[in-house]
């Protein structure tokens, strides 16, 4: 039963056990924390030290992790890594002290338990009153539900890898193409698509064919609703608990101020509407004055379904639900082929059939790469080390120039940085063809401006990465000594996932020195976004905001995109760094950072 | 050894071997070396000719194993209205991927039917040719070093995101006479088919469709001589269907 509980104080006791669901109609076996589907929202207190027993009553091992948080590694809750898991009748203390606040959440790390069910909320509560104000706070958990078993959603995955895709291209939207643009462009578009046997329709891998988009464990139809006196200032805490959807979330009739972002306070920033990764979380203000009814309406980015929730003055109210945007269709730009954008219908196919399987063309990021090496740091001046500038530089080469980004970390005096070194040693010009790798982004770009896939029509403002700007300043870490680069990679038609091409069990661990700074480079040569989260550390998003660069513990990189973060390895262990996508991590979307 | 491993990526470990022990010492934290059994029946079918020409035709596959290494299991055969079965090629294969979209497969061949059987070493690449195309191409070595070959091909045209339209050929090569099974040397025959399916569920999908069966050559001698047709164009029906 989806439950309000909310457990407090320095001494907390969970147990982790099946519970009866009941989401479509079908009776089910969710995987339960004291019960309750999300588990109860705990409160805990900055400065405190708090001893969490968790018991576990399945007949399997289980395990939670606190997703955003800084503590030491053995409490950190990934079996495999950090313990050997919660093994079935024992119960497992957790000891750590809080050194954060901010909205964070809590999930199993065992197997599919969190598709199941095993999530829920964390509020830690800063010990100096927070700058932002507000009369009444709610916390909205957005996560997905299948009736199928897990398992065997990722198995009909294996065989069909787009099982649960029902919008492909059909013989309809090709005479449909035709009238639109013309026989000649829609033959071309689609002998691309067809050469590279990739589809625009990919946008997520498991959609609302099986899957029902939850609020705090409530349906659409079962309306979770949250009251408001109007006038008031209220906080809404999301969080994307999701296993495998993205949610693009807005309050028809109400302006949205986001406040923080994973956790950390953010300049606010006043928008429309806001895109939420797995693992993300926002903490929302509004406002809302009038005596009626608002739909908190949360549509999947492939638009398959939505999860709803109502604010109201009083119980028993509800506002209208608005239809779901037009779905969203991958491009050239998706591709890492960004210069080709603009005339993506009118490119020849002979020369992009080349680029794609070819393998020859050097990708831009090696490209970045050299320039890199061969220009030393004294005679460049103001040094060029970030990520977001060497996607400018790429972009120079071709593509259109990207906005902000193009010359002004350039204007900064930050230190330059070493040539970045491949995660897995491997060299990106040998990815093309690989068994798990079915395409490598040629020209990448800063997309952090970008509202991302579906969000780019229409009149809605919408957050972007590049408004996040940290509300401390000087919280930018110290400069990168060095860069390790990882192409985030797939095969739709095999379904495996990876980074550079390997999958956790065929690859080392990233090895950094402990009080080391290191950026991750992060080069996402998939079709789909890919929330990336490291354990353990809140990492500086280098999104172009120097000096406020926002912290963060999940980054849901774009298709084709090349991002930076950077952050200090000031704590030892062995970190899980990996997709959040839950079946993407466990086909082998994961690596562990070794900080020693 | 341990400074070693402490070194920066890219220097001392820019060669080391994966080691499971020091990323993962309590065990996997991802099932990415999980194995997965599937099988089905792309046809599952009557065909259609009317009296002792209509037959019953299986196609299907089953595979077992990691991304990495799998066992395939082929078998296709007819059966005709006297209760004869003819085609009956089952097929073993290890299977690996070699690139992006191709898997290379060596195993064996048995034909097992009405007919005298025999036996095949196989060797062959399965995979999705460029436009979606499903393509197979297998060679086989017999007893007396017998060689022969096998072509296969299909594609899916979405009608709509249920209702696909799927054409598909099978081609057979011998490099001898085999009198005994009906082939002769050449091209052997052609079994093609048009099935328009609908998908109930991915896994659940009755099909109607036109087969055409062509000997050719040789063998279209031999079988003409035994009085059987060398053409047969036949309505069908039947449901693709795997778990």
């Amino acid at each position: 039963m989806p439950g309000a509980a909310v457990l407090s104080g320095e001494h907390i006791a969970l147990t982790i056990g099946e519970a009866p669901i009941n989401i479509t109609g079908r009776r089910r076996t969710a995987t339960a924390v004291n019960g309750q589907v999300p588990g109860p929202t705990l409160r805990l207190r900055e400065g405190d030290n708090v001893t969490i027993d968790v018991t576990n009553r399945l007949s399997e091992p289980t395990s939670i992790h606190w997703h955003g948080f800084r503590l030491p590694n053995p409490m950190d809750g990934v079996p495999g890594l950090t313990f050997p898991g919660i093994m079935p009748g024992e119960t497992f203390t957790y000891r750590f002290p809080i050194v954060q606040n901010g909205t964070y959440w809590y999930h199993s790390h065992s197997g599919m338990q969190e598709q199941t069910g095993l999530y829920g909320p964390v509020i830690l509560e800063p010990k100096s009153p927070r700058s932002v104000a507000f009369a009444r706070e709610y916390v909205v958990v957005l996560s997905d539900w299948t009736d199928e078993d897990p398992m065997t959603v990722v198995a009909n995955l294996k065989q069909q890898g787009d099982y649960y895709n029902f919008h492909q291209r059909t013989l309809g939207t090709f005479v449909a193409d035709n009238q639109r643009k013309g026989l000649k462009a829609t033959l071309a578009d689609w002998s691309m698509w067809g050469r590279m046997r990739m589809s625009p329709t990919d946008i997520m891998d498991v959609t609302g064919a099986t899957y029902t988009f939850l609020v705090n464990g409530r349906p659409p139809a079962a309306n979770w609703t949250a009251l408001f006196a109007p006038g008031e200032r209220v906080l809404l805490r999301f969080i994307n608990s999701a296993a495998m959807s993205t949610f693009d979330v807005r309050i028809p009739g109400l302006p949205l101020s986001v406040v923080a972002a994973d956790g950390s306070d953010v300049e606010a920033v006043a928008i429309d509407q806001f895109r939420i990764g797995v693992a993300e979380t926002y903490d929302v203000i509004v406002t809302p004055s009038a005596d009626q009814a608002y739909t908190i309406f949360a549509q999947a980015e492939d638009r398959t379904g939505y999860a709803r929730a109502t604010l109201a003055p009083r119980r028993g109210m509800s506002a209208a639900v608005p239809p779901m945007d037009p779905r969203p269709l991958r491009t050239m730009a998706d591709m890492g082929m960004a210069g080709m954008a603009a005339g993506g219908d009118k490119m020849s196919g002979a020369g992009m059939a080349g680029m794609n399987m070819g393998g020859a063309p050097k990708p831009a990021d090696g490209m970045a790469g050299m320039d890199m090496g061969t220009a030393p740091a004294a005679s460049a001046g103001p040094a060029m080390p970030s990520g977001a500038d060497m996607a400018g530089m790429d972009m120079s080469g071709g593509a259109k120039a990207g906005g902000d980004m193009a010359g002004m970390d350039m204007s900064e005096g930050a230190a330059a940085t070493a040539p970045a070194t491949n995660a897995d040693h491997v060299d990106p010009q040998k990815l093309p063809g690989q068994v798990n790798v079915d395409n490598v982004a040629m020209e990448t770009q800063d997309r952090q401006g970008e509202p991302g896939a579906g969000l780019a029509e229409g009149t809605r403002k919408t957050l972007t990465y590049a408004d996040l700007k940290s509300l401390e300043p000087g919280q930018d870490p110290p400069p990168a000594g060095r860069d390790i680069e990882f192409h985030l990679t797939g095969n739709m038609q095999r379904w495996t996932w990876g980074f550079d091409g390997k999958k956790f069990s065929q690859a080392a661990p990233i090895y950094v020195r402990l009080g080391e700074t290191v950026r991750f480079v992060l080069i996402n040569d998939t079709m789909m976004e890919h929330p990336i989260h490291l354990h353990g550390f809140l990492f500086s998003l280098e999104n172009g905001n120097t000096g406020r660069l926002p912290l963060k513990h999940t980054v849901n990189v774009k298709p084709g995109e090349r991002v930076g973060i950077v952050f200090t390895a000031d704590t030892p262990g062995r970190w899980a760094f990996h997709c959040h996508l839950l079946y993407h991590m466990e086909t082998g979307m994961f690596r562990t950072v070794l900080v020693a | 050894m341990v400074l070693l491993r402490l070194c920066p990526a890219g220097q001392a470990s820019a060669q080391a071997a994966p080691d499971a022990s020091v990323a993962a010492p309590f065990g996997s934290p991802v099932g990415d070396e999980r194995i997965y059994v599937h099988g089905g029946f792309d046809q599952l079918e009557g065909r259609f000719g009317g009296g002792i020409d209509n037959g019953f035709r299986w196609e299907g596959e089953a595979w077992a194993g990691t991304d990495e290494n799998r066992l395939w299991l082929k078998s296709e055969g007819e059966v005709d209205g006297l209760g004869r079965v003819s085609d009956g090629q089952q097929e073993l294969f290890y299977d690996r991927p070699i690139s992006t979209y191709f898997d290379l497969q060596g195993g064996a061949r048995y034909d097992l039917d009405s007919a005298p059987g025999r036996a095949w070493a196989a060797f062959g690449i399965e995979g999705l040719a460029p436009y979606f195309i499903k393509v197979s191409a297998t060679g086989y070595l017999g007893g007396g070093g017998r060689l022969a070959a096998k072509l296969m091909a299909s594609y899916d045209q979405l009608l709509t995101n249920r209702l696909v339209l799927e054409p598909e050929a099978e081609l057979n090569l011998y490099s001898r006479d085999d009198p005994r099974r009906d082939i002769g040397y050449g091209v052997s025959d052609l079994d093609a088919g048009l099935r328009l399916r609908y998908e109930i569920t991915r896994k659940f999908a009755p099909y109607i469709g036109l087969t055409w069966e062509q000997k050719f050559g040789r063998t279209a001698d031999l079988v003409r001589a035994a009085g059987q047709r060398s053409s047969d164009v036949r309505l069908t029906g039947g449901v693709r269907t795997w778990f």
